[in-house]
């Protein structure tokens, strides 16, 4: 993808306990060329370091990247927050990292780069969040929303712990309720308007 | 708690580093924007500011106010061997070649609360070399360094650290390097007996010796393109040939002016001077 391409839509994904395979089916139903761009963040251990990219790349053929400092944002590319950083937009064009206090004892947390998706994509944000046993991301659900981007709560009775969904729900967050197994399906259509 | 919607528009962002730039001197203006949003919603939800009219009230009016939004926009988040296996690198791969010197100079450049600075105490002395070193450790907030003169740090990150000392090649009991009182763990006076503590402002200050070790890891990632350049050539300007520099896990030396005088240890964040 030539450098300075268009981001026109940004798919951003949360989860945590139990939600890797079907962020990986997700990933996995994403097709090329929509001139959307996707970031993940999960919660997990910090010195799992490139598993979570390796994994991914096996399920795709998206470009996939642990997310660098001031790393371009290029269309047709799934995007990693590093462990133990928060991942921030600094604008349209390109990430940055910060390692400031823990967010819902979380670092990457959801809430922090939902946050920073709704203030520099709003309305063209589509966020997704996943099975969990942590408040983060309920929040930022809300801020997308707010700023006029789509939400999609994974319906927590499909959701492996449904705690984390649930709370997005509680807070009138989620636009949308989808099962675990059609969010992949979802977000397509969404992308297709 | 923290978790206010951001309140702080760019705006009011670029008033309040105007005028800490003009009426203060401290110029924040080649910072990431996205990171300095944050901390200034912090700061409003820790001060209780309703608003940012409230903020920059204060700021305004109360002299002293300036320098708690200077400290405020400084993340002083560290732990000690963070990332144990570069830690594991120095121990076993630069430990070695520090020793060829009479005397050791390192420069811990925004070292934060200091975490970093006593780590690397430990290590030289394991290597029996912390007698004939000098640790440099500056930072833009005072506050900070008045913590890396106490060296005292919270107890409840001890078992975290104590797993980190291991997994960077560590085989003594880590307690030993500190008593603990109160919640709190100080650490043994004779690691910090070889510090040398003061402000520097990276972004205004200029080198102030030359050193065989440069650490700076987490800081850059603050800074814009501009900043990082000017920043990398203070290092450079203030690295002897053959000397290492120390980065972030995610940050790089590969797109500034800098790069081709150095090379890098296989994939580590750590480069060697080489010109």
């Amino acid at each position: 993808m030539a450098q300075g391409a268009v981001t026109s839509r940004l798919v951003v994904i949360g989860g945590s306990a139990g939600s890797l395979e079907i962020l990986l089916n997700i990933i996995s139903e994403m097709s090329p060329g929509t001139g959307t761009a996707y970031v993940v963040i999960i919660h997990r251990r910090n010195d799992s370091d490139s598993l979570l990219t390796k994994l991914m790349r096996t399920r795709t053929t998206l470009a996939v990247r642990e997310v660098e400092d001031k790393e371009p944002l290029m269309p047709g590319t799934v995007y990693i927050a590093p462990p133990d950083y928060h991942l921030l937009l600094e604008n349209e064009r390109a990430f940055s990292l910060d390692t400031s206090e823990k967010v819902h004892y979380s670092r990457p947390s959801i809430d922090v780069t939902f946050e920073s998706v709704a203030n520099v994509f709003g309305p063209k944000a589509i966020a997704v969040l996943l099975s969990g046993a942590n408040a983060d991301g309920a929040l930022g659900m809300e801020l997308i929303k707010r700023a006029g981007g789509t939400t999609i709560a994974q319906d927590p009775s499909t959701a492996e712990v449904s705690f984390m969904p649930q709370q997005a729900i509680n807070r009138n967050a989620a636009d949308h309720v989808v099962e675990g197994g059609k969010i992949g399906h979802a977000i397509t259509e969404l992308l297709s308007h | 708690m923290l978790n206010q919607p951001a309140i702080v528009r760019d705006d009011d962002l670029e008033i309040l580093l105007n005028e800490l730039y003009i009426r203060h001197g401290y110029d924040f203006s080649n910072y990431a924007k996205s990171s300095l949003k944050r901390r200034v919603n912090r700061l409003m939800a820790i001060d209780r500011h309703p608003s940012f009219a409230e903020l920059i009230y204060h700021f305004r009016n109360d002299d002293d106010y300036f320098k708690r939004v200077v400290e405020g926009f400084t993340v002083n988040v560290t732990d000690m061997f963070r990332d144990p296996h570069t830690f594991n690198i120095i121990r076993n791969d630069i430990m070695p070649v520090l020793a060829t010197h009479p005397v050791i100079r390192i420069w811990h450049a925004g070292c934060a609360t200091g975490e970093e600075v006593y780590t690397m105490a430990i290590l030289l002395e394991e290597a029996r070399l912390l007698e004939r070193s000098l640790l440099y450790a500056t930072d833009l907030n005072p506050s900070a360094i008045e913590t890396v003169r106490k060296g005292i740090y919270p107890l409840s990150q001890m078992k975290q650290y104590s797993e980190n000392y291991i997994l960077a090649g560590g085989r003594k009991d880590f307690s030993s390097y500190y008593k603990a009182m109160y919640g709190w763990a100080k650490f043994d006076d004779r690691l910090k007996s070889r510090m040398i503590l003061a402000t520097h402002n990276l972004v205004s200050d200029r080198s102030f010796n030359e050193f065989q070790l440069i650490l700076c890891r987490n800081v850059l990632i603050y800074f814009n393109k501009v900043l990082q350049d000017r920043v990398l050539q203070l290092f450079d300007d203030s690295l002897e040939k053959l000397g290492y520099l120390v980065l972030g896990s995610k940050e790089s030396i590969r797109y500034s002016a800098i790069a081709t005088k150095y090379k890098q240890l296989n994939k580590e964040k750590i480069w060697r001077k080489e010109q």
